[in-house]
């Protein structure tokens, strides 16, 4: 006989609430599961948005459950509908469309909605909030439109709203009614070093500033502020704070006071009428954060699937700030009393702060700046509630050996509870892990990934998850430790270029083939690496295999989203002359070139080349290629030096010219950059290049794996020599060095980290003998190497394969 | 609207070189088209099934799988399956080769769309 299945309605279609139904699912809760929701969308990662409007996602990439799950799942699902009423006695939810669903239960997740200031003016066109999707449409359609606007909020939202629209182009002022940022989740120190960082990126602050009325006529043309002080802006965020959305709660009479009222079950005033998520007030407190939902949505999943649970007793909160090279983290308490033992330490120079308050010596809160690896054990840490031993504090305030930091990692990860959430956005737990590890027999991060979502969103789980894994396999998980390359085979770089020498292996194919690859033909990770180390190996005699470059070095110019290419020709030391820019001018408006960009490398990228264009842009220009596709050397950033300027005192422009010409063509691991300096002003940046010279009175002074992109590093210094020839000398055996110990795709900071300074330091500057042969194995490969672009053209098979489209 | 099959010729195998993708317009679709190192052909919609789009023509094949070039999604030429942990799906087109030359067909409701 088939058992009456119960009727569940799911008020609010967002993070919280599909979460809880998730669970259900889960739990295998016999429900006819109803969802409505007021968004046109189906449930999306909210605190992704930032993403979107920073432009590294699309709308796409964000969508959590796409339609096909609610169909997949047997769940009614009715977008763009706001529910109206519960009416109690009907067992009834009535939406607005008039359509009435009976319950047995009832969920409501509505969440909250921007809290709109109540001044004059904030009705006008060009207002918005920053919750939802059309909020950040309404966001990125501006951009295109106006020029200037303001932010009002320096919390988590209005921070990254504003740096959104800063990387949209637009000119961006935060107001802040504080003097600190971010002052709910920050102390004073970080809050400055956060204003100062974002200053750096082109964000404006008017801190301590009260807005008062928004001017202009139907649009928004500027703020006046209490103190009679006005701003212009185009378009205006308000960002000042969440308000639990309960309209629908209070309209059925049901207990509301800042949130919706509900007991430790998440039961609200009405039987059998639950509430979760931001529209929820559990205890006096409202969350506005992401993993107190899941935790909430976790316990009520078990409460109507009738398992045990424990009671939901509030959420110890933490908050990581979602911008692109800005990493902030705080938990739990983060301002200290006299009653607080302090741990801080701060570095100026790094720009790294890290903080941690104790109370009786339990760990209660913690706030970090710049370096957040340690944010995912101090959450935990907090949220336990764990003692401060001397283990703990070598452990997080990185004084202690790895060897002993491990072991306690490990400890921390099996005394994890099963129900706690590991990955915040996407709600999966320690237990949803373990079982996907012990049931597939998964080895790898990137397996659970795939299964149960973990550390598919911002990442910042993937230290517990690994630690999970390794808790898991155990002993083990030191195989699989002991990674390859990538999935095809278990051999690490050095042992691939050890068997290649002694095999004398020629090709990928027989690489792969001798080596027992698992995947017969490698992928895009080994292939172009294996290619990388043949050329190294063989400079003279190894056969560039086309078929196994990425895209950009295949076709020796870069591909573009929409699948038109980038052409950049090379300008030495960053100079060039008339005739040429008047030939790029001619060519970039004969072949419509979408835009011409001045680099930072100084040269200039003609972007927007139709691929069939590409060879005939190569051939009118008549310039060597520029190498912007390639792991190789990209370009010599030089100063103007002693030629013209004051202060000058090496030629900058001819010796970085020089160097251009010496090293331009060659493969490296990954892609090169340089900078010369006529003096110590160092105008042309060697601090942030893989290497660096700075001209002096008496000579030159050289520094080594600097980097600004992703995970920028100041250069080291390395040494200083007295003439040109030794400049090229060293320059060479470190380049050679670096090819030959590289691992491809790592840059040299990252390689000067691995080897360490000294390490190469001692190879190169003590062993003049060894240094002598570095260079001069660098002049053999480099003698081997011709510019590809004039290449391409003579060779009609492979242009016309690559380049041309015939139509039938 | 018509339902039947069109065949174009598209090249000989020769035309194209092992592991590097062509592009081919065939009425209204734009194909890429790829010679396995094995010898076959695989003809796929030039469209990225990412949601960003762009095209496929200029991945990295090993064995029957495309790796695409611009997100590096890993695809099965034989179905037009996307592999895990991706999702989705490119149109595939079956290839004929008879003799030299290479051919290609599209259905009928394909070319109308």
């Amino acid at each position: 006989m088939r058992v009456e299945r119960k009727q569940l309605v799911l008020i609010g279609n967002g993070m919280a609430g599909v979460g809880t139904i998730e669970q259900i699912l889960k739990l295998g809760g016999a429900y006819d599961i109803t969802i409505f929701g007021s968004e046109p969308h189906p449930n999306y990662n909210r605190i992704m948005l930032s993403y979107v409007l920073e432009g590294s996602k699309s709308i796409e990439d964000i969508i959590l459950n796409d339609r096909q799950w609610y169909a997949d799942n047997n769940i009614t699902l009715h977008t763009g509908t706001t529910v109206v009423k519960i009416d109690e006695e009907a067992r009834q939810v009535i939406a607005d469309n008039g359509l009435a669903v009976p319950y047995d239960k009832v969920i409501i997740a509505t969440g909250s909605n921007s809290f709109i200031l109540p001044v004059p003016g904030s009705t006008k066109e060009g207002v918005v909030g920053f919750r939802d999707i059309a909020d950040c449409d309404a966001m990125l359609a501006a951009a295109k439109q106006y020029r200037t606007a303001a932010v009002i909020g320096g919390g988590l939202l209005g921070l990254e709203a504003a740096k959104g629209l800063v990387n949209l182009g637009m000119d961006v002022t935060v107001v802040h009614l504080l003097e600190d940022l971010m002052e709910r989740q920050l102390d004073h120190t970080a809050s400055s070093m956060l204003q100062a960082e974002l200053t750096r990126q082109g964000v404006k602050f008017a801190m301590g500033k009260q807005t008062a009325e928004l001017t202009g006529d139907e649009r928004v043309n500027g703020l006046r502020f209490s103190d009679g002080s006005e701003l212009q802006a185009d378009f205006v965020v308000m960002a000042v704070g969440i308000k639990p959305n309960t309209q629908l709660a209070k309209d059925s009479g049901i207990t509301v006071n800042r949130g919706i009222v509900v007991d430790d079950y998440l039961q609200t005033s009405m039987e059998n009428v639950y509430s979760v998520g931001e529209c929820t007030e559990h205890r006096g407190t409202c969350y506005g954060l992401v993993a107190p939902l899941f935790e909430q949505g976790m316990v009520l999943a078990k409460h109507l699937c009738g398992a045990a649970t424990q009671p939901y007793e509030g959420s110890v909160v933490s908050t990581k700030l979602k911008i692109s090279g800005v990493d902030v983290f705080s938990a739990g308490e983060f301002t200290d009393t006299p009653e607080h033992t302090v741990i801080s330490a701060k570095d100026e120079w790094k720009r790294t702060y890290k903080k941690i308050l104790l109370k009786n010596n339990v760990i209660v809160g913690a706030v970090l700046f710049g370096d957040v690896t340690e944010s995912a054990n101090l959450q935990k840490l907090v949220k336990q509630g764990t003692e401060m031993t001397d283990d703990i504090y070598s452990e997080v305030m990185g004084t202690g050996c790895c060897g002993g930091g491990n072991a306690k990692k490990g400890m921390s990860v099996e005394a994890m509870a099963d129900e706690e959430i590991v990955c915040g956005c996407n709600g999966v737990t320690k237990k949803a892990i373990v079982d996907a590890v012990t049931e597939n027999g998964f080895t790898t991060v990137d397996e659970i990934k795939a299964c149960t979502g973990a550390t598919r969103s911002c990442g910042g789980c993937k230290p517990v998850v690994e630690q999970i894994l390794q808790f898991v396999l155990g002993d083990s998980f030191k195989e699989s430790a002991k990674a390859g390359i990538c999935g095809c085979t278990p051999l690490s770089r050095d042992e691939i270029v050890a068997e290649i020498t002694a095999k004398g292996l020629r090709t990928t194919k027989e690489v792969m083939n001798v080596l027992e690859w698992k995947q017969p033909e490698g992928c895009s990770k080994c292939r172009p690496a294996v290619n990388y180390y043949l050329g190294m190996i063989y400079p003279d005699t190894h056969e560039d295999e086309k078929e196994s470059r990425f895209v950009n070095e295949r076709m020796s110019a870069n591909i573009q989203k929409d699948g038109t290419f980038t052409v950049v020709p090379r300008m030495y030391g960053g100079v060039t002359t008339p005739e040429d820019l008047k030939r790029i001018a001619d060519v970039s408006l004969k072949y419509d070139v979408k835009v011409v960009k001045v680099t930072g490398g100084q040269r200039l990228d003609l972007i927007g080349v139709k691929k069939e264009d590409v060879p005939k842009v190569w051939e009118e220009l008549d310039m060597p290629s520029g190498y912007a596709y390639a792991k190789s050397l990209r370009t010599v950033k030089t100063c103007v030096g002693n030629q013209f300027c004051r202060f000058g005192t090496q030629d900058s422009m001819g010796v970085g010219a020089m160097l251009e010409r010496k090293y331009e063509r060659l493969d490296f691991p990954a892609k090169f950059k340089m900078a010369v300096n006529g003096c110590p002003r160092n105008c042309a940046e060697s601090c942030t290049k893989d290497i660096g010279i700075v001209g002096n009175d008496g000579g030159w002074e050289v520094f080594i794996g600097g980097n600004g992109g992703i995970k920028p590093r100041i250069a080291d210094a390395f040494c200083k020599v007295k003439t040109d020839e030794e400049l090229v000398e060293v320059c060479s055996a470190v380049m050679q060095f670096y090819r030959e110990t590289g691992n491809y795709l790592e840059r040299t900071s990252e390689w000067v980290e691995r080897m360490g300074l000294e390490q190469i330091q001692s190879v190169i500057l003590n062993n003049e003998e060894n240094r002598k042969e570095l260079a001069a194995r660098i002049d053999f490969a480099l003698a081997q190497v011709s510019d590809p672009w004039k290449k391409m053209l003579k060779e009609e098979d492979t242009r016309s394969a690559l380049f041309e489209k015939a139509q039938h | 609207m018509e339902n039947t099959n069109h065949e174009y010729t598209i090249g000989t195998v020769q035309h194209f070189l092992p592991q590097i993708g062509r592009v081919v317009g065939c009425g209204p679709v734009e194909l890429a088209v790829f010679k396995t190192s094995d010898g076959r052909i695989f003809a796929v919609e030039n469209k990225n099934p990412h949601p960003k789009g762009g095209p496929l023509a200029e991945g990295i094949v090993s064995g029957h799988y495309l790796y695409d070039p611009l997100y590096d999604w890993k695809i099965d030429l034989r179905s037009g399956e996307v592999q895990a942990p991706d999702k989705g799906r490119v149109a595939t087109f079956p290839v004929t080769v008879d003799g030299e030359s290479v051919k290609v067909t599209l259905q009928g409701t394909l070319i109308q769309s």
